[in-house]
């Protein structure tokens, strides 16, 4: 089983991405389990078709120590595991400890045994990386590879930058590698040789460019991924070719983050091209 | 005794024994704790400079205690009728819980929740999910239960790692109640550098939620407050009761053996007299600046000092009846105390002590030891800051550091209507100038002989270090270091909840102080440290080869 955690700067797009590309690796024929590490538990709503899925800590609140796997997960599209762990209201309570209960119940209950026969386990964490309890799914191995979601605005790509510094610290002493930068495009100037030079640095690799499209807006609408949605789009195709890139990407590194001023200059250089 | 004889002719140099201290530590960390070493050279006229209320370098196993005890555990938990409810995992609530031998009496009306373990017992999802809820819960219920006057919630660290806002709960919850005080404090563990900083949000919140607010007046013709006194085994009790005999009136005892109506009182007292100046001068210098009622240092540890400080109370009030009340009783009380002190003191005299405690105790105690002929070779605070040892004049220049910036400073005015000098301008001048000393505190230092050793956050290594090489005769300092003192067979004195002992202070209290030590100090136990096969094979044999 490989597991897998997506990251980025918040609203970039990583809960869509990944639900996109799972459907992508679903049509493969893997067997995929989603574990949303968000406490607006939203990162399985177009998999499941709805904000359906009660959370881990919901569950756990309610039904005390006595859970059963089937309480906290849910099928979804294609025969997708859907997990949420879910959280605190905003503002109170600690949503990274929260996350750290969740996953270690999920492990307790044997949700990655090998009889549940998963090729993929997705983390989608929220945000940056903003305490320990973030950074849960690439500690201890939880996960192994770990895609960055970004685009060519200076904030994501600083989000990035910082993330790699989480998976950099954590590579010292576990198994965790960076397996490549997703740019999610806002149409920036030069963003995809942008984004390539920005992954070069990193000593990794922009692993798919995935263009604008407002068939991504009217999917998710229908609370639908794009392939469920509308399988013959183009942008379809897209997800379909970055779910091939990840079940066949063999670059796996300990990423090396830029100096600030590094990347800034990185913003200039390709922000001024023109 | 053979070892005994060994023992007395030690003879260290004082410069030798700090290098030995210093000599296994990392550069840095030599350098650091070097600051907080002084070779004592008791100058007339100046006092060196210590390092002190600095962080202790992680790696050294301190014997300082956290911000949490020293809020809950020192300063509020010998309130008899405050529920101290701590909001936090129940570890932090059962290790605060009577582990301190404040007493208490049970009051006439029988309000006393010391004996209760309060906690709202946080769990993983009370962490997670926050714990707000958990604590109205709880505040209701210790309300349903005890009707108490009053309600202290205190933050545990996961409340400050989460942001609970227990100061908006304990402020509803007042509001719903009406007749209860509800109030919090934001003392995590973490907050500071120790307990002190724990002592500065007690008497903060304390001065802010409480002080005052009792305007029905108390009866009394000589009328003080006792600051930073914990009636630690009965300490506080010995003291009332001279009071009582005196005809002085205690408002409030800050806070051993205290009640919330005391402290509410307090600002009706007509003098603060301050015992342990760590923990409290800061409610002593916003009773004077919000009431005008002047402070000054006493000492009641000591037969000598407990003397010294009735008459510089009756000298403030300056009244003759009270003048000579005073030496009346200090008359009736020494010929039991100079009679225990004369049976002692041949076994005594000569004798050695060390002592690494408290903000204060270090010093006070030293009186008595003097008392009975013994020598303090070397003291030290846990948590003291350089004016508790080189005295008050230095606070202008101590320095503001990130630590020291964490805690709040509340800015109090004088009451509009309430603020009244207790005495004129020209009383106060005439005071001072007889020699009389308001809001002054000297520190241990200028009190400790030439050569002595003074040593600010002493650590484990460093005490059986210094135990080894000057040999003490007797160890005092806290629960943590009881074991590991005395397993080199020294024997050792809790100075904060004085073993099963007490109480010391006072007249009383000296002479069970001088028993306790003489006992001690004399105990033949100390030369069975050796198993008999530690010095002598018990049999012997050869391998037959040989």
């Amino acid at each position: 089983m490989r597991k897998v955690a997506i990251y980025g700067k918040g609203g970039i797009g990583k809960s869509t991405t990944t639900q996109n590309t799972v459907a992508g690796l679903v049509e493969m024929g893997r067997k995929v389990m989603v574990v949303g590490c968000d406490p607006k538990a939203d990162s399985t709503r177009l998999l499941l078709g709805g904000l359906a899925q009660k959370s881990v800590l919901d569950t756990l609140r309610e039904e005390g120590e006595d859970v059963e796997l089937d309480n906290i997960r849910k099928a979804g599209y294609g025969g997708t595991w859907c997990v949420e762990s879910g959280g605190p209201e905003p503002g109170v309570g600690c949503a990274g400890r929260g996350i750290i209960t969740s996953i270690n119940m999920l492990e307790s209950l044997g949700a990655y045994e090998e009889s549940e026969g998963l090729d993929y386990a997705f983390y989608d964490v929220l945000g940056d990386v903003v305490c320990g309890g973030f950074a849960m799914p690439i500690r201890d191995g939880k996960a192994e590879e770990i895609y960055i979601v970004c685009s060519g605005e200076m904030m994501a790509m600083y989000a990035a930058n910082n993330i790699s510094k989480g998976i950099m610290k954590f590579a010292q002493s576990g198994a965790v590698r960076l397996g490549g930068l997703i740019c999610n495009s806002r149409n920036v100037d030069n963003e995809k040789e942008m984004i390539q030079e920005f992954a070069k640095k990193l000593g990794t690799q922009m692993i798919y460019f995935v263009p604008r499209d407002n068939d991504v807006q009217r999917a998710e609408i229908n609370r639908q991924t794009v392939i469920e949605w509308k399988p013959e789009a183009t942008q379809a195709d897209q997800y379909r070719g970055l779910a091939k890139a990840i079940d066949e990407n063999k670059m796996f590194v300990v990423p090396t983050p830029l100096a600030i001023e590094e990347l800034e200059k990185l913003l200039m250089d390709y922000g001024l091209m023109n | 005794m053979a070892t005994a004889t060994k023992k007395k002719l030690v003879q260290w140099d004082p410069a030798d024994v700090k290098a030995q201290l210093l000599e296994k530590y990392p550069a840095k960390v030599a350098r650091k704790r070097a600051k907080q070493i002084m070779i004592n050279e008791a100058l007339s006229n100046t006092t060196p400079e210590i390092s002190a209320n600095v962080r202790t370098i992680p790696g050294i196993i301190t014997m300082r205690g956290c911000t949490y005890a020293g809020c809950k555990g020192v300063i509020m938990g010998p309130t008899r009728d405050i529920v101290n409810l701590v909001h936090g995992p129940i570890g932090c609530s059962f290790y605060a819980w009577l582990t301190r031998r404040n007493q208490t009496d049970a009051g006439p009306d029988g309000e006393n929740y010391m004996n209760y373990c309060f906690s709202t017992d946080m769990q993983d999802s009370d962490i997670i999910f926050g714990g707000e809820k958990k604590l109205t819960a709880a505040i209701q219920e210790a309300y349903d239960l005890f009707h108490p006057r009053s309600i202290a919630i205190f933050a545990t660290c996961p409340v400050g790692l989460i942001g609970d806002d227990i100061h908006t709960v304990a402020k509803r919850m007042k509001e719903k109640f009406g007749d209860c005080n509800v109030y919090a404090f934001s003392c995590e563990g973490y907050k500071g550098v120790s307990q002190s900083a724990g002592h500065h949000i007690a008497n903060n919140q304390v001065f802010r939620h409480i002080v005052g607010e009792n305007d029905v007046p108390k009866e009394g013709k000589y009328k003080i407050n006792l600051l930073g006194e914990y009636n630690i085994g009965g300490d506080g009790f010995e003291i009332d009761r001279i009071f009582k005999k005196c005809g002085i009136t205690n408002i409030a005892t800050f806070s051993g053996n205290s009640t919330y109506d005391q402290f509410a009182s307090a600002h009706q007292a007509d003098l603060n007299a301050v015992m342990c100046h760590r923990s409290i001068n800061y409610v002593a210098d916003m009773l004077e600046t919000k009431y005008g009622i002047p402070w000054i240092k006493v000492n009641f540890i000591g037969a000598n000092a407990t003397a010294k400080s009735l008459r510089k109370i009756a000298q403030y009030f300056g009244d003759q009846e009270l003048i000579d009340r005073v030496e009346e009783v200090i008359a009736e009380e020494m010929p039991a105390v100079e009679a225990a002190q004369a049976e002692v003191r041949p076994r005594t005299e000569g004798k050695t002590a060390m002592m690494f405690v408290g903000g204060s105790r270090a010093h006070h105690y030293q009186e008595l030891f003097n008392e009975m002929g013994m020598k303090t070779i070397s003291a030290g605070y846990e948590f003291a800051h350089r004016d508790d040892y080189e005295g008050r004049q230095v606070i202008p220049t101590l320095e503001v550091d990130a630590d020291s910036r964490n805690i709040e400073e509340i800015h109090v005015e004088p009451d509009s209507t309430r603020f009244r000098p207790r005495k004129s301008e020209a009383e106060m001048k005439k005071l001072e100038k007889d020699g009389y000393q308001f809001k002054q505190y000297d520190g241990l230092i200028p009190d400790m002989e030439k050569n002595t050793l003074v040593i600010d956050d002493l650590n484990q290594y460093e005490a059986e270090k210094l135990v080894e090489l000057m040999k003490p005769d007797i160890f005092c300092a806290g629960i943590k270091e009881k074991f590991s003192i005395q397993k080199l067979g020294v024997p050792m004195k809790q100075l904060h909840s004085y073993d099963s002992g007490g109480p010391y202070a006072g007249f009383k209290g000296a002479v069970n102080f001088y028993q306790e030590i003489d006992r001690l100090v004399n105990s033949k136990v100390w030369r069975y440290m050796k198993a008999p096969w530690q010095e002598n094979p018990q049999l012997s044999a050869s391998y037959q080869w040989e």
